[in-house]
């Protein structure tokens, strides 16, 4: 069962991470360098989860993939099933609920760059897709790795959002989170605290070494060619 | 690199190689609320040209404009027959197509890449030999091919700054503008940095223009130079001429000294430590502090109004050595400072209190004896 539910949760947290750094890395470039006047609107967005309590996210999402919207009438004729209740609409579910914690370090690394190394860029010619790799982003490397541990212990650690749109089905979307649920809920507290205890653990390891590394600043983007 | 340019429409006067035109308008309001406007017009010359200005004046607004990063209201940029900006058909080139080389005070220097690769960052379009061999070039003119694989916090103040130099020349641009390039250094290392610069320029002969506050750098290198106030231009020449004869606080101010006059060197006392300059254009010696020299060099000697000493009768037994008889030229007061105009030949500028005008009884047409002590000359090269 542990073991289930934790391979479940890892390929989940991977899945998210990677996710979220193809999308977070070009959204949180728009939202440093973007003078749009209604950027605060998608800023405001982008942080909703972090406030929103995961029932009411989970909710939407949950009518938003399911039978009665366009949306999940699309992925229903594409794939023969809905995306409630499977390890796909997890996936959703989940980086839609960490999007905040990938896109605003990275964001702020990102708007920390010094406006004079781009300036200099383009006068030496440089287009800003070049710009974008050779500075932005080695120097904004930090930001992206930080986003990138924040985005996928978040995952290990979320409940509410996996157990309003996955519910409980072993192997598919049961993570360790609801597993231990589902233990306090038929009174095996033992098992529960042993289940417990390994996230416990592995989101302590993840942020210690997240806060080690950046205090000897392995991190800090420079060494990165 | 390649060139987006467009011809420039019915030019009135065929604009000599190579030259730099601007005209400008931009107002905008200051972070303390003020409006503040640039108008200027002007032409830039292959050669240096030395921007000055008390800060405020709109120097670094000019040059951004110029390189780009900002917008003018209206006007036109152009570099030869290029145009870079037209308000009137609209065209407006974003930096890196403009070919200009804008150093800016702080470098900006990529802090994660070698010496090497700040270098050929604006290579990109070369393949890797050429690449080598156009760095390779520079790197050798600024006398820093020794540093390829350092970092610029690896590396001394002046180093970064020959860094910065080669990163920006190393793409040929067609106009280098300098914004306070030197300020944070030390005169041995300026002046070396100088030295190199020149050295490049005489084989490139582009547009340079140079912003400082640094009298030195004024000499060293001006061949013309611009004095910027309030977003207008106020004095262009020779920086000989514009500092010659001040039209303004301003820029006896900027340039330290009230009175500046051209000399040649007559004699020199080495046991002294002195030697002895004849003022162009008139009979009239002064002893000035002995400096190393090209006999042959014309170089200019800088008084400031308030070192002068003003006497009524010949003074006798002092140890100042340049004591010159002149009459009182004029007479003005400036809030609580008198400013005498003395001709001795030629004119001095000489700052009083109220109180020395009472008690020596000035009035213009007075005879009286200016007093210069030795170190109060100063030499500008």
């Amino acid at each position: 069962m542990i073991v289930q539910a934790l391979t479940l949760t890892l390929r989940l947290a991977i899945m998210v991470s990677a996710i979220l750094l193809v999308i977070g890395v070009p959204l949180a470039y728009w939202l440093a360098f973007s003078r749009r006047r209604w950027k605060f609107l998608v800023e405001a967005v982008v942080s909703l989860p972090i406030v929103l309590p995961p029932t009411v996210l989970g909710f939407y999402v949950l009518v938003a993939v399911g039978p009665l919207s366009p949306v999940g009438r699309w992925y229903q004729a594409l794939t023969g099933h809905t995306l409630a209740f499977t390890f796909e609409g997890l996936v959703v579910g989940s980086v839609l609920y960490s999007l905040p914690f990938a896109v605003q370090p990275i964001a702020t690394s990102f708007a920390a760059v010094d406006q004079k190394l781009l300036d200099a860029s383009a006068l030496l010619g440089a287009s800003g897709w070049r710009t974008f790799w050779r500075i932005v982003l080695p120097l904004g490397l930090p930001g992206v790795l930080t986003g990138l541990v924040l985005s996928f212990a978040h995952t290990l650690g979320e409940f509410g959002v996996v157990l309003m749109i996955g519910g409980n089905i072993p192997g598919a979307t049961q993570t360790v989170s609801i597993l231990i649920y589902d233990q306090v809920q038929a009174l095996d507290y033992a098992t529960a605290n042993r289940t417990a205890l390994i996230l416990l653990l592995l989101c302590f390891t993840l942020l210690a070494i997240l806060y080690g590394l950046r205090r000897r600043g392995v991190w800090n983007g420079w060494e990165w060619r | 690199m390649e060139w987006v340019g467009v011809e420039m429409s019915g030019a009135t006067t065929a604009a000599p190689a190579e030259q730099l035109t601007v005209r400008l308008k931009k107002s905008f309001r200051r972070d303390s609320g003020s409006q503040f406007t640039l108008d200027v017009e002007l032409a830039v010359a292959p050669g240096f040209t030395i921007l000055f200005g008390a800060s405020g004046a709109g120097k670094t607004t000019l040059l951004d404009c110029i390189a780009g990063l900002q917008t003018p209201d209206e006007g036109a940029i152009a570099i030869a027959e290029v145009v870079l900006f037209d308000s009137e058909s609209r065209v407006n080139l974003p930096p890196r197509r403009r070919a200009v080389a804008y150093l800016l005070q702080s470098l900006a220097l990529f802090p994660h890449m070698t010496v090497e690769q700040n270098v050929q960052y604006g290579l990109a379009a070369l393949n890797q030999r050429d690449r080598d061999a156009r760095s390779g070039e520079v790197l050798e003119s600024f006398r820093i091919s020794s540093l390829l694989q350092r970092r610029p916090n690896e590396i001394s103040a002046g180093e970064r700054q020959r860094v910065a130099l080669a990163r920006a020349l190393v793409t040929r641009p067609r106009v280098l503008l300098l914004d306070e390039p030197l300020t944070a250094l030390d005169a041995v290392t300026k002046a070396r940095i100088l030295d190199d610069l020149r050295a490049w320029n005489r084989r490139h002969r582009i547009p340079i223009l140079y912003v400082t506050h640094d009298r030195e750098e004024v000499f060293a290198l001006g061949e013309s130079a611009i004095v910027l106030e309030e977003g207008h231009i106020l004095a262009r020449g020779s920086p000989h001429e514009v500092l010659q004869r001040p039209q303004s606080e301003t820029v006896a101010q900027l340039a330290g000294f009230e009175n500046i006059f051209e000399c040649s060197v007559t004699g020199s006392h080495p046991e002294y430590g002195t030697m002895t300059c004849r003022i162009a254009g008139s009979t009239l010696d002064l002893e000035v502090p002995l400096v190393r020299v090209n006999a042959a060099l014309r170089l200019c000697v800088g008084v400031r109004a308030g070192d002068i000493l003003l006497a009524s009768s010949k003074p006798q037994g002092l140890s100042a050595r340049n004591v010159l008889d002149g009459t009182i030229a004029s007479l003005e007061q400036r809030d609580m400072k008198v400013i005498a105009i003395v001709t001795c030949g030629p004119d001095f500028e000489v700052h009083l209190t109220l109180a020395a005008r009472e008690s020596l009884q000035l009035k213009p047409g007075a005879r009286v004896w200016l007093v210069i002590k030795t170190y109060s000359c100063h030499v500008l090269q």
